[in-house]
């Protein structure tokens, strides 16, 4: 079992903010960039990729008990979205690689023995 | 004062999506046929054929509120109406400088074209118009706004391109004039599963593509005389303007 500290080591992705949630458990992956796609069908402690930055991706990760939002292809979250991710305790981390590449690596990383 | 019926959704031969029979004048025929008061030109990311439109209009007897239908960085659609050219030539400059530079397939996506009241082609567009601008949603509220234009998220109730579909929830701080809902949508069902619609004045519109589709649906106004300020009054609910409910 991994983290969401020990994820985004893996991967290489930057640690924006809501740095208390590193502790939480990955326990799969999901990406969309439609927020109500991600209400309906992401599954608890996923890590959840998108290159949505909009503070409304905080509360939805909050809603679904989502582990970790990476937000891909070198987007930048909003600053709104920064201060709520501190207090939801849910890690806000990026990468310069597109979705397709991190959530490739995110399913190699899960699905090793 | 009395009720002016309005269909605030009409895409011309502009946007990509809409047929090429979508002239201002055919829109305008159409419209007064159906008996609408008030129309809103609203193409995607694009303001070009709506002075024109609203030429015809005011000759005609019909009012017509000029704006764009713009697609925002999260790609949610919203409708956007100004008073005067000036400030419709301010959101064609906003436009020109968010829009990402692909260029049109009309064999794929469809003619985008300007044109006169005599339906001849003055221009075409290259930018394929329904792209996202690189502009926030909440840039894009604020820019409207410091033009003192209409702010109106569209089709609230799809499952594409709406506020919704692309945000999950209603936005905190969300100013909107009022929030569109489409043909179709039953309003009392979506009203109980998102109560906190309800202190937003709601709209129905066509999103008309095609001639046939102007006027299939449409939001009463209670006001003086069809124009800008009376629609605003209206949307507001001062002044003893309203819209009906839809």
């Amino acid at each position: 079992m991994i983290n969401a500290g020990e994820l985004s080591r893996e991967l290489e992705l930057e640690i924006i903010s809501g740095s208390g949630g590193l502790e939480t458990e990955v326990l799969g992956g999901y990406v969309s960039d439609l927020l109500s796609d991600v209400i309906g069908n992401a599954e608890r402690g996923a890590a959840w990729i998108t290159i949505q930055t909009h503070l409304n991706t905080i509360a939805v990760a909050s809603l679904r008990e989502l582990s970790a939002i990476i937000i891909a292809g070198g987007h930048q979250p909003e600053s709104a979205a920064i201060d709520r991710s501190n207090i939801e305790n849910i890690p806000l981390l990026t990468s310069r690689q597109d979705a397709f590449t991190v959530a490739g690596r995110l399913f190699n990383l899960l699905n090793r023995e | 004062m009395k009720l002016f019926r309005a269909d605030l959704h009409i895409h011309t031969v502009l946007s990509p999506c809409g047929d090429l029979e979508m002239s201002p004048s055919e829109i305008v025929k159409n419209a007064l046929r159906k008996g609408l008061d008030i129309i809103g030109i609203t193409d995607h990311n694009a303001t070009g054929n709506a002075k024109i439109t609203k030429e015809i209009g005011e000759r005609n007897g019909l009012f017509v509120l000029c704006g764009a239908e713009l697609s925002t960085s999260e790609e949610v659609h919203c409708l956007a109406f100004f008073e005067n050219t000036d400030a419709l030539d301010r959101l064609q400059d906003y436009i020109d400088m968010n829009l990402p530079f692909v260029k049109n397939i009309s064999s794929l996506f469809g003619y985008q074209l300007e044109v006169d009241e005599n339906e001849i082609i003055t221009r075409e567009e290259d930018r394929l118009l329904t792209s996202a601008l690189l502009a926030k949603l909440s840039d894009v509220q604020l820019f409207i706004h410091s033009l003192g234009g209409l702010f109106i998220p569209a089709h609230a109730d799809r499952l594409r391109n709406s506020i919704y579909s692309q945000l999950g929830m209603l936005p905190g701080g969300l100013d909107a004039d009022a929030v569109e809902l489409s043909r179709n949508c039953k309003t009392t069902n979506f009203l109980s599963s998102h109560p906190e619609l309800k202190p937003f004045t709601l709209i129905r519109s066509s999103d008309s593509h095609c001639p046939g589709d102007i006027g299939t649906a449409s939001t009463e106004f209670m006001i003086e005389k069809p124009c800008f300020d009376e629609i605003r009054m209206a949307l507001r609910g001062i002044n003893g303007r309203y819209v009906e409910r839809i």
